[in-house]
């Protein structure tokens, strides 16, 4: 993996981290609800744990499978796939109700895990993982051997980009609860659903223009 | 219909919408008791610089008769801020019009027009039928992941249960019944929730036999109205917990629990005790890990004339209050008490809400007294305050004089009439003082009564916050 990749990962999670929906918001209502900062803090590592099994499940997947097939037919798959997913973000209207408010410490990350996976947060690092040559370019590519090498690759993208979420979930959480106050919701809470399936869409575009 | 930005319509937090701007325009559902004209939805103007203040400014007709339209409310408000199911940029502008006699459920389009809503959609009683299994649709809720409406019957003419049905966010469709096991509850009436505690409460009334003929005497003193309140697990949809007010406190109605989210207490009204005819308020609270419930306010029958009493009240010679509405500031300082019976809205503070402090007291018509507004003193009022709406930033409270047609003339025989009236709350003293400016009545109304009134933006009764 180059420089830019893993900035691109990290980039991605800070995108990720500052959407409300995905989590900071649920941590800033807890601390809130409870008086205490701790609550708060206590609340974003499911969070981020959701999230990190979401995004790695798809990027396991990904790394594994591509350094054990044809790379083209992955990746124009996988670029179909975003295109898709994301004009049905951007064109649907649905909400879903995963769970209450009053959740365990494993119900949030399952609330995580269930927010990202619906949101195609792993499905966005696809170009970034595709752009990737298929891992063990010497005599053994292309062994089946090689997938557990390729899927640990994918475990650290989503782990990078994980940690780089967190971090922004983190800053914005405390942000907003100790200095904007949740006021700030009325003005600055951006339609990131919007944006999100564009960028879905983008990622698509590009994986398949980097297929041909 | 998505937002780049929320709602300016939606607030985090009670604190917030305190401090909301005022509301230029009402809605109010006005029916024909005789279901010969249809039901209409009346715009009334609430600007006080405007030329049209205190009037009907707007007037949507519904295509059918019959309807009789009761409670209605937003398709979405501030809970699309709750952090379980984000979506703020939605829009508060479709209000959802059930016919409590009808079963239809109208859905009209505020935005094009805000003075002529526009309909967009009817739910036949068939499909509420059909999909959710009940009928008589009565109080609706916007919540973060549906439209929930309250039903007091079931399905093809059957009793029961009533319940609650939730509506999709953007087709307005039928999705189901909301509960998932009702455990002994079968009476319905109102609902609300404690949202961020995953808590909801519902109150009951009666089934459809009960109530569409009129009150039935037999059965009030046989103590066989509603008397309870449920609580449920409002993520699994689970019933919970009974708690029974004593057979004698007939019909819990409306439920208003704090807005304080971070609060677990809520207030209802009950119409009637069979014993002395008085009324009641109940405080819910916590009792451990149980719910349980306290009468904090006892409102009593007042003597009256036998000869001055309809027949339904002459054997007892006294009126009673009949607390029909209630309703809690924002800022749950203030609750608001409508006496439909002797014509009286009082208000009181219950900042300590174990031991509410009476504050205010205005008289409007009433079965015996017919106290006229004061800036018409030569006009008795017929009806009383019934509904009560507050602005969002407490100071300024609206009434209509209809309970339900049925039991209109039963305790109004000569005619219930038609007004809204508007109060505006004196700083000073914390009282209520009605506005010589504001008080639409009569012919205005083209012969509907009228009964729940709405604020555009919101009020005190359709929103739930999920931030202290």
């Amino acid at each position: 993996m180059t420089g830019a990749t893993w900035a691109a990962l990290a980039g991605l999670g800070a995108f990720h981290g500052l959407n409300p929906a995905m989590g900071w918001l649920f941590a800033v209502a807890r601390g809130l609800q409870e008086r205490r900062r701790a609550a708060l803090l206590a609340a974003l590592p499911p969070i981020a744990a959701g999230h990190l099994a979401s995004v790695a499940v798809v990027a396991a997947l990904v790394s594994a499978t591509r350094s054990v097939t044809a790379g083209t037919a992955v990746t124009v798959g996988g670029g179909v796939l975003l295109v898709g997913f994301g004009l049905w973000r951007l064109l649907s209207d649905r909400h879903f109700r995963w769970a209450g408010m009053r959740l365990s410490a494993a119900q949030l990350t399952a609330w995580s895990f269930l927010m990202s996976a619906a949101h195609g947060a792993g499905l966005m690092l696809l170009p970034v993982l595709l752009a990737e040559p298929a891992v063990g370019g010497g005599p053994h590519a292309g062994h089946l051997a090689a997938a557990p090498a390729g899927a640990l690759t994918g475990l650290a993208a989503a782990a990078v980009h994980t940690g780089a979420m967190l971090g922004v979930a983190l800053a914005v959480a405390l942000l907003v609860y100790e200095v904007l106050g949740v006021g700030v919701l009325r003005r600055a809470w951006f339609n990131v659903d919007r944006l999100w399936a564009g960028v879905l869409v983008a990622a698509g575009v590009v994986t398949l223009l980097g297929a041909t | 219909m998505t937002r780049w930005t929320p709602d300016p319509t939606f607030y985090p937090s009670p604190t917030l919408a305190a401090a909301a701007p005022a509301e230029k325009l009402a809605y109010v559902a006005a029916f024909d008791r005789a279901g010969q004209q249809p039901d209409a939805i009346a715009v009334l103007d609430t600007d006080p610089d405007s030329d049209t203040y205190g009037r009907v400014v707007g007037w949507t007709e519904l295509p059918h008769t019959g309807d009789e339209l009761h409670h209605f409310g937003w398709n979405a408000c501030s809970s699309a801020l709750c952090p379980t199911a984000p979506h703020p940029h939605v829009e508060r502008r479709y209000l959802i019009v059930p016919g409590l006699r009808s079963s239809r459920i109208h859905v009209l389009d505020t935005k094009p027009d805000p003075r002529r809503p526009e309909l967009v959609k009817v739910i036949e009683a068939k499909e509420l039928g059909e999909r959710a299994g009940y009928s008589r649709p009565h109080t609706v809720h916007c919540g973060p992941d549906g439209i929930y409406v309250s039903a007091l019957g079931g399905a093809d003419g059957e009793e029961g249960p009533g319940g609650i049905a939730v509506l999709d966010h953007t087709t307005f469709e039928v999705r189901g019944a909301w509960e998932a096991d009702r455990g002994p509850q079968f009476l319905a009436y109102d609902f609300w929730w404690h949202y961020t505690q995953d808590v909801l409460v519902t109150s009951e009334w009666g089934t459809p036999s009960m109530i569409e003929d009129g009150i039935v005497g037999e059965l009030l003193l046989g103590r066989r109205y509603g008397h309870a309140l449920h609580f449920w697990d409002l993520a699994k949809r689970r019933h919970v917990q009974r708690v029974d007010l004593g057979d004698a406190y007939q019909m819990p109605l409306e439920l208003r629990p704090a807005h304080d989210p971070t609060r677990s207490y809520g207030f209802v009204g009950v119409v009637i005790s069979v014993e002395d005819l008085s009324a009641s308020i109940w405080l819910w609270h916590r009792d451990g890990d149980a719910w349980a419930v306290t009468k904090v306010i006892d409102i009593p029958a007042e003597p009256a004339d036998a000869d001055d009493l309809p027949e339904l009240l002459k054997p007892f010679g006294a009126v009673p209050p009949l607390v029909t509405d209630i309703d809690l500031s924002v800022d749950d300082r203030f609750l608001h008490v409508s006496c439909w019976g002797t014509g009286e809205l009082v208000r009181y503070d219950v900042s300590d809400p174990f031991h509410p402090v009476r504050v205010g007291s205005v008289r409007l018509g009433g079965i015996v007294n017919r106290t006229p507004h004061p800036a018409f003193p030569d006009e008795p009022l017929a009806g009383g305050p019934q509904m009560v709406e507050i602005s969002r930033d407490g100071r300024r409270v609206y009434v209509s004089n209809s309970l339900y047609g049925a039991w209109d003339d039963q305790f109004y025989p000569d005619g219930v009439g038609a007004w809204v009236a508007k109060l505006d709350v004196d700083e000073e003293h914390g009282g209520l003082v009605p506005d010589p400016r504001f008080f639409p009545r009569g012919e205005e109304f083209r012969g509907r009564r009228v009964h729940q009134t709405r604020l555009q933006g919101g009020d005190a009764s359709s929103d739930s916050y999920c931030f202290p």
